[in-house]
């Protein structure tokens, strides 16, 4: 008699897309790859240093389940400074990389059977997580028309009385699409209207480059039913130290810190303290890398739009999703083919979902000299 | 000239990276590229941009160069202060760079020789003569780990993934 081992929810999510391209790429030297979701930059070395002092010094025990109390303050009054927002540092959460924090927040939530509406194109993520915690995942298209910002009226369609909550993450990856004010109090109405809670992913928040980040709890009566979602990984150039965190009113907020305490304990402390340094000394390196992303995000978009691969102007994150529709090639045949005869390695689109379909996704994290040749070659690709 | 942030932004672009061309400068800006030419003719002519160098790792090719750091003590003698002695030792070509420092000496000087012997009659017959030197330290450098904010010795880039979401 075989039991199959692995629990129905599993065997149900399908393997990540990515997966084939990255079995493609391994190992070769010789591509020039612009599918990397995160910065090029080493951590600054002021973090670093941070990092290894505290080693030194002997800091390698756990810390209080949400967080070093510093760290969370710290985070706290950025939010206050930042966006007038006030939480308690009880009602902030230190998690092991925003992915944690979004796996947390979904577990707290759902009952089984509850729909999640998942806006796309988006990370890869959302919907396996949503699944893991027993409930349905419910994709939403956003469109190129649109510069895939989410309008209200898809929340409306898609939405049933089973539906818990909706994902935001703006700035978006793949799209580099950004909500601003206006565009989320246009969905704030659906959103109160059925009384959904908003989990929002705002990662790359410190990456817009013509206007200041907004978060949706800033908007009357969002603050209560919102978990914010950030971290240090795109920021600070700080992915592989895994520093996340989640920031929610106390009752939800409690919910995510029951299931952390009971399965993380807590994020690494080296990484906690290297947190506290860019909290502190951070912003003028992370200015600077910003600015560097931004030099190349008007190279690299403009030149795409020259050789012909139409792409609106992403305003945020570090990523670029041209269409590729002149081409006649869907989305996996394109990265499969550049990959093959050019050796430039990108992220197909419809691996972010359906609405994806039909886009490239260019990571713009890559050196100037890197991206113009990566340029050369897409050109002589989309000319073959 | 937009204003002076963009100026400062320009500048910071052409200070890490003196050879870009003006299409890129311009497109990266977000400024017409006729507007950067005229830009940065202007920022020449009025002296904030001094030039334009390359950072070359001599050792690398081979070329013995002997740098050395030299420390200067000065007693003023007019009223024209450091400044007189500072220029007039500028003008040697063998000094790289001059500075008024403070603490135990007064100037600190770059000089680059082809030898030791070289350096050190440079500063026995160019520099400690001057009436207003009053004492002389010379440190020879042994070895340059980072020049002009680049860094002179292999650095492996620590390798990342080639595709992640």
């Amino acid at each position: 008699m075989h039991r199959n081992k692995i629990s129905r929810i599993v065997q149900s999510v399908p393997p990540s897309g990515i997966r084939r391209f990255f079995d493609l790429v391994t190992g070769r030297d010789d591509i020039i790859s612009l599918g990397v979701g995160e910065p090029d930059f080493v951590t600054p070395w002021h973090i670093r240093e941070t990092c290894i002092y505290s080693l030194e010094k002997g800091y390698t025990s756990y810390t209080p389940n949400q967080g070093l109390i510093e760290l969370r303050e710290l985070i706290c009054e950025d939010f206050y400074r930042n966006y007038h927002l006030s939480y308690q540092s009880d009602e902030a959460l230190i998690t092991t990389g925003v992915s944690e924090a979004a796996d947390l927040a979904l577990r707290a939530i759902i009952n089984p059977g509850e729909s999640v509406l998942v806006p796309e194109p988006s990370y890869v993520s959302y919907k396996p997580c949503v699944s893991f915690a027993g409930g349905k995942p419910i994709p939403i298209e956003t469109f190129r028309e649109d510069e895939f910002r989410l309008i209200p009226e898809q929340i409306k369609k898609h939405v049933t009385p089973d539906t818990k909550a909706i994902i935001l993450s703006y700035p978006n990856n793949p799209t580099g699409a950004i909500m601003e004010r206006k565009h989320l109090e246009e969905i704030a109405d659906a959103i109160i209207e059925h009384d959904l809670l908003i989990i929002s992913d705002e990662v790359y928040s410190k990456l817009t480059y013509n206007n200041h980040h907004t978060t949706i709890a800033e908007l009357n009566g969002m603050q209560e039913r919102t978990i914010i979602l950030n971290g240090f990984s795109k920021s600070h150039a700080m992915t592989g130290l895994r520093i996340g965190y989640a920031l929610a009113p106390m009752e939800l907020l409690s919910a995510l810190a029951k299931i952390h305490q009971y399965t993380m304990l807590c994020a690494p402390v080296t990484a906690q303290m290297g947190a506290i340094e860019a909290m502190k000394k951070g912003e003028e390196e992370m200015q600077k890398m910003k600015k560097e992303y931004n030099h190349r995000r008007r190279i690299f978009v403009k030149r795409l739009n020259d050789i012909g691969l139409d792409c609106f102007e992403p305003q945020g994150a570090f990523y670029s999703f041209p269409s590729i529709q002149t081409t006649g090639l869907n989305s996996e045949q394109f990265a499969e083919q550049l990959l093959k005869e050019q050796k430039v390695a990108a992220v197909p689109g419809s691996v972010f979902g359906r609405s994806g379909e039909g886009h490239i996704r260019f990571s713009y994290a890559t050196s100037l000299n890197e991206l113009k040749i990566a340029l050369e070659r897409i050109e002589q690709f989309l000319n073959r | 000239m937009k204003n002076v942030r963009e100026m400062k932004e320009m500048l910071e672009v052409l200070e890490h990276d003196p050879g870009i061309l003006p299409n890129d400068l311009a497109v990266m800006l977000g400024i017409d590229v006729e507007e950067v030419t005229k830009d940065i003719r202007e920022l020449e002519n009025n002296g904030i941009i001094r030039g334009y160098r390359t950072i070359v790792d001599w050792d690398a090719v081979g070329e013995e160069y002997v740098y050395a750091v030299i420390e200067l003590n000065v007693a003023l003698e007019d009223r024209r202060g450091y400044d007189a002695v500072a220029e007039r030792i500028a003008g040697f070509p063998e000094v790289l760079s001059v500075r008024l420092i403070s603490g135990d000496y007064d100037l600190s000087l770059t000089v680059r020789g082809k030898s030791m012997k070289e350096v050190a009659f440079f500063v026995a017959e160019k520099i400690a003569p001057l009436e207003q030197i009053h004492g002389t330290a010379t440190h020879f450098v042994l070895k340059t780990y980072k020049e002009n904010g680049a860094i002179l010795f292999d650095e492996k880039k620590p390798e990342r993934l080639s595709i992640t979401p």
